[in-house]
């Protein structure tokens, strides 16, 4: 399953760290992060609920990029 | 500006204020210390504090850490006025950043100008302004002259003018009357007309369009994969490279050389490295290029579906057309009357007026081609002979209009044709009265476009058709290309084209270009799949990397060069950055460069790729 999220973040660095962090979290297959949209696309793995992983990913992407915010 | 970006600008004005006046007062020692906190603290409050949570984070790499290291590092040797003009700058080139990257944001979407904000819907006889997105397939809809056309539909009152520049880049007006078919993100220029609507906002051309140009920096090119990797190791790697700056050589001096350490005059050497150490210039300017050539192209009805099709696309050495619908008109047009024993107006009158009852292109490209409004009264007696065409009785005279076949049925002598194309006969009262060629139109854009594509770095281009041989001859001939494969099935030219793909090399990319509408496996198997006339074509959008919205081949060449010029900026911003970068820490290892030289190479190096990056958008006249 694929999902685009809104997100806020300020710097493009910021972004990719958001992009590695999203990558490593379980049950995300793919994450890819577009700054100048300022979007975030995930692919989830099969049978995993974004519900439980998106607080996840928010948790993992505010310790590498701290005033960034993903709206789910 | 938003709120955010003024409350920083007012920071960095009134702290850059402060520091002109401590710059004029004779200050010492600790008073120094104290005045000079005031400026850093009301600058740097909100980095110092993230880079003190990012450590309970354990994010020691983080732009907000290296800066307060720094700037702290050297209000510790005493710099005082350094540390705070660096966290200072630091801030400009943030705020700079922020600022650009909105604008930028905003012009692309006002280029991309489209979106239709409201629907007018007639409730009980009264006008009402709804939501497009609630609008219902089926609704009839109203729009004034002025308004975007809001929602694909078919027009069912009214008769208008449309400018389809918005979505084309052209502005060539386009006719609409009761029961044509028109396309939202269109501007209604003339008339009122009423549409039933036949798909929902969301189905709509304005929307995907729209969603198309959003998400295509979604597909990462390689570059841009290169410097998200390049951040990943540069900014540790200026990290360790300061902090071995910083010891090691007083080391070496103390021990080996029996020199004095010298440990501040290092220590201030392996702060200037950490200024330089953010990656943000490099960073931010290759998505922004990105986004910015793009967004130019789509303003110029040229659709790129990624970032890595603009990258293919300036690498492309190979272009592969299908005849019809590219190069040709893919309409059948009268193209010449020969051996008319009459006015040839008058001959085409005749074969206009005896085939009126037919619907087959033919007739209709006759039909066109005379023009005028046909008497279908003065027409009797008409025999159609399957195969060969009509024998009809105009105002009375019998008039037979066909191919060879029908001349020699009726017995009567004609004149072959040595030109390319269906030629019809035609006989008045069993007599020879000349014919008509017809045929496929060569686009008058067409030659330019492949004299233009050899310009700009193509080497060969081909041309595949299903048609006949000489057909195909002759249209390449016209446009000189030089390798023509005729009479093929679609199955052939996916053959082709792989083998064309095979015998290249890796970097010399292939660009099919087609009409999308039955080529799709060929556009998926060549590098960059290019449909034309795309417009209201939902299956050529959907099959193809580049989509361009009209029929123009020109087109073709001017996104090959706006790749171009594209990957030029983004080539010339990693050179650049990495470049200037490498030679402030040369010269900050060996003590040459300080940090006033260190903060340019951080924020300098970022504006003026920035900038550079910007021009990705201007495409206008390429």
């Amino acid at each position: 399953m694929r999902k685009t999220y809104k997100i806020e973040v300020d710097c493009a660095n910021c972004a990719n760290k958001m992009e590695l962090a999203a990558n490593k979290t379980e049950g995300v297959k793919n994450a890819t992060v577009n700054f100048m949209a300022q979007k975030m696309i995930i692919e989830f793995e099969d049978g995993k609920d974004p519900k439980d992983i998106m607080p996840v990913v928010l948790k993992k992407c505010q310790i590498v990029a701290m005033d960034s915010e993903i709206f789910f | 500006m938003t709120k955010k970006q003024k409350k920083v600008l007012r920071r960095i004005l009134i702290s850059a204020l402060l520091m002109v006046v401590l710059a004029f007062l004779p200050l010492k020692g600790w008073l120094k210390f104290v005045l000079y906190m005031i400026p850093y603290l009301i600058i740097g409050n909100d980095i110092l504090l993230r880079a003190w949570r990012g450590i309970l984070n354990k994010q020691v790499f983080d732009e907000n850490f290296l800066m307060a290291i720094a700037t702290v590092g050297a209000i510790a040797l005493g710099e005082y006025v350094e540390g705070t003009a660096v966290m200072l700058f630091y801030q400009v080139g943030e705020l700079f950043q922020s600022y650009a990257v909105g604008r930028s944001r905003k012009n692309i979407s006002d280029l991309m100008d489209i979106r239709p904000d409201y629907a007018n819907v007639e409730v009980d006889g009264e006008m009402e302004q709804v939501d497009p997105d609630e609008v219902e397939i089926g609704t009839i809809i109203v729009i004034q002259p002025g308004e975007k056309v809001p929602i694909d539909g078919i027009v069912v009152e009214g008769k208008s003018t449309l400018n389809t520049s918005a979505l084309t880049g052209e502005s060539i007006p386009k006719d609409a009357a009761v029961g044509d078919e028109i396309i939202s993100g269109c501007i209604n220029m003339t008339g009122v007309l009423k549409i039933r609507t036949t798909r929902e906002f969301g189905e709509s051309t304005v929307s995907k369009i729209l969603e198309l140009v959003e998400n295509a920096t979604n597909k990462k090119s390689r570059s841009e994969n290169f410097i998200s990797k390049f951040a990943r190791y540069y900014t540790p790697a200026v990290c360790y490279g300061a902090l071995l700056l910083a010891v090691i050589p007083p080391i070496v001096r103390m021990v080996f050389l029996s020199l004095a350490p010298e440990w501040g005059d290092w220590i201030y050497r392996a702060l200037t490295f950490l200024v330089i150490s953010c990656p943000c210039a490099l960073v931010i300017s290759i998505p922004l290029s990105f986004f910015a050539g793009i967004g130019g192209a789509g303003a110029q009805g040229i659709l790129i579906k990624g970032a890595n099709y603009l990258e293919t696309l300036a690498q492309i050495k190979y272009v592969v057309f299908d005849k019809t619908g590219t190069l040709t008109k893919g309409n059948f047009e009268v193209n010449g009357i020969h051996h008319s024993t009459m006015d040839e107006e008058k001959l085409l009158e005749y074969a206009a007026l005896a085939e009126c009852h037919s619907s087959h292109p033919i007739s209709q490209s006759l039909q066109r081609a005379y023009g005028k409004s046909l008497d279908k009264t003065r027409v009797t007696d008409v025999e159609e002979v399957s195969g060969n065409g009509v024998i009809a009785k105009v105002d009375g005279i019998e008039v037979a209009a066909g191919n060879a076949k029908l001349m020699k049925r009726i017995g009567t002598e004609y004149v072959d044709c040595s030109h390319v194309g269906t030629v019809v006969h035609i006989a008045v009262n069993g007599v020879y009265a000349g014919h008509i060629l017809i045929a496929d139109t060569i686009k008058e854009s067409a030659k330019e476009a492949i004299a233009m594509l050899h310009k700009c770095g193509v080497f060969k281009t081909v041309m595949l058709t299903g048609d006949a041989q000489s057909v195909a001859e002759h249209v390449a001939k016209e446009l000189k290309i030089k390798e023509v494969h005729a009479e093929l099935l679609p199955a052939d030219k996916v053959h082709i084209v792989e083998n064309l793909i095979q015998n290249k090399t890796e970097k010399e990319k292939l660009a099919f270009v087609g009409d999308g509408i039955n080529d799709a496996p060929v556009l998926a198997i060549a590098d960059v799949g290019i449909a034309m006339g795309a417009l209201g074509s939902d299956a050529a959008i959907e099959a193809a990397d580049v989509v361009l919205m009209d029929d123009d081949p020109t087109k073709i060449a001017k996104a090959i060069r706006l790749a171009k010029k594209c990957m030029r900026i983004v080539y010339e911003n990693i050179y650049f950055a990495i470049g200037i970068k490498l030679i402030c820490l040369v010269l900050g290892a060996v003590g040459i460069a300080n940090m006033w030289v260190a903060i340019f190479a951080d924020v300098g190096v970022m504006v003026l790729a920035v900038l550079n990056a910007i021009r990705a958008l201007f495409v206008k006249n390429l």
